[in-house]
């Protein structure tokens, strides 16, 4: 019996598209895809082989043994080390070379401590612009063992007033006992025994007037003669108008 | 120590004051492994990381997210996320609730740049803080559209994209119920969360776990009782986002507010 002539034409073109196929298959597919799902196994591994950022405070605490147990029995226990000292893993591996950041001024402790309504009750919240204003936060509280506030035991127990219009002032960071001399017994008899106060203009001149970088420094001999200081500047809030 | 009944076994009192006494050394422990920064059970490294053993989910305590932002820094510093605003894998929503009942949804650059004060019309009945990432689906719409298996779930169920292989071509970012996706700007692919993958399959948990100064987001496996995931479902009332959708994500939520999209 022939086979018609159509046979084998047609056998010849399935044959080449089948072929066509494979080839086209193996060249297109990728190496590793479908060996696991429908998609690139090897594409696990390459998302895995990805570097790290951030070490781990397991890490920080192989070497900063002692803070870490400070900081484990603490209100900051929930804090890891990389959320204030910022990504370390190339600290952890180079401990000389690469130092982290260590923030100390005003504005990160407020990111999680400023006061904002939405946050949950009860989380520890400051007013940024009353709360000891000008003063570092580290200052009074230490970041790996913070402790809640503490009332005022010395000057502003009483002077309260005064206490909260100097901190907001450029003289915050100035005790009260910088321009007032406090005998021990004020604090027994607050009006039999009273604090001194300066007198004359060359006392404010021991600050302002010797040229010290960041103090505004003015000419006692002719700025404001023959006044006294605080007869315009008040000098719990110096700025003040 | 233990005292011994003269067949050789151990007497009631003594079996009692042994317990008590490992329960007493136990305690401590305890208490702050309860409370302690997060960490994954560590791959020691002598055999290689199996994801067939593993099913990773994540718990959000919306009732302790101060909506600080460090995970959405600690993200895109882990993962090299574009820094400009819109491309985030995680980021904070905060939700203002009116006494009228009406809803106000703001993210600022994500969070990262803080809140502005809330606006001062009408009275507030609730305000708080939600983040959001992408949320892992059991039954993720975008690894279905992918055209071309560019985005898939591995074996321990984490929702991946193969930047090698995808073609850019937004179908993925379009079906996804959650906006958990954006074009990366320029490698032109899909980018979103991975659980930060290549930190899991060293034991660690992923950056924004790593950073969360409250807790407020557990990483863990859902499936095996003994980790903090699990413990975190026992003890809260869990939901998930848009669950009509039958998406099955695995970030569960804690506190949530039925306001929240």
């Amino acid at each position: 019996m022939r086979v018609p002539q159509q046979v084998p034409r047609l056998a010849a073109v399935f044959a080449v598209a089948i072929v066509g196929l494979i080839v086209a298959r193996v060249l297109l597919v990728p190496a590793t895809f479908g060996d696991i799902g429908h998609y690139r196994a090897a594409a696990i591994d390459s998302i895995a082989a990805r570097e790290m950022q951030y070490a781990g405070h397991q890490e920080c605490s192989m070497c900063h043994r002692p803070i870490a147990d400070r900081r484990a029995t603490s209100n900051h226990r929930t804090v890891a080390c990389e959320v204030c000292h910022g990504p370390a893993a190339e600290h952890a591996a180079a401990p000389l070379d690469v130092k982290p950041d260590a923030p100390r001024d005003r504005g990160f402790c407020p990111l999680c401590h400023s006061y904002d309504p939405s946050r949950p009750t009860g989380f520890p919240q400051i007013d940024t612009v009353t709360h000891n204003a000008r003063v570092p936060c580290i200052g009074c509280h230490d970041p790996h063992a913070p402790e809640p506030p503490i009332p005022p035991t010395s000057c502003g127990a009483c002077h309260g007033q005064i206490a909260s219009q100097k901190l907001v002032s450029h003289h915050a960071g100035l005790d009260c006992t910088t321009c007032h001399e406090a005998p021990e017994q004020h604090r027994l008899t607050p009006r039999q025994v009273r604090p001194t106060k300066p007198v004359d203009r060359s006392f404010c001149g021991t600050c302002h007037a010797v040229g010290i970088p960041d103090v505004p420094q003015i000419d006692l001999r002719d700025h404001g003669q023959p006044y006294v200081c605080w007869q315009c500047h008040y000098p719990h809030r110096p700025e003040a108008r | 120590m233990t005292a011994e009944t003269p067949d050789g076994g151990v007497d009631r009192r003594g079996f009692l004051k042994d317990l008590l006494g490992a329960c007493g050394a136990a305690a401590p422990v305890l208490w702050f492994g309860a409370v302690s920064v997060p960490e994954l059970a560590a791959q020691d490294g002598s055999e290689p990381y199996d994801p067939t053993e593993h099913l990773y989910g994540m718990g959000i305590d919306v009732a302790k997210c101060i909506g600080c932002a460090r995970c959405v820094v600690a993200c895109k510093t882990e993962n090299d996320v574009p820094e400009e605003e819109h491309f985030f894998n995680t980021w904070i929503e905060r939700y203002v609730i009116r006494e009228d009942g009406e809803v106000e949804v703001d993210s600022p650059n994500g969070g990262i740049d803080g809140f502005r004060p809330i606006r001062d019309d009408g009275e507030i009945r609730r305000t708080f803080f939600v983040p959001k990432l992408c949320n892992h689906c059991e039954a993720a719409p975008c690894v279905q559209v992918c055209p071309v298996g560019a985005t898939f779930t591995t074996p321990d169920g984490v929702v991946l994209v193969d930047e090698e292989y995808c073609i850019g071509c937004r179908y993925c970012i379009q079906a996804c119920p959650y906006g958990a996706r954006y074009m990366h700007p320029e490698k032109h692919v899909a980018g979103k969360c991975t659980f930060c993958y290549h930190r899991l399959v060293e034991g660690k948990v992923p950056a924004c776990v790593e950073v969360c100064p409250t807790q407020a987001r557990i990483f863990g496996e859902v499936e095996k009782r003994a980790t903090p995931l699990a413990r975190f479902m026992r003890f809260n009332d869990v939901q998930v986002l848009k669950a009509h959708l039958n998406t099955r994500p695995k970030v569960y939520y804690a506190n949530l507010d039925g306001e929240v999209r």
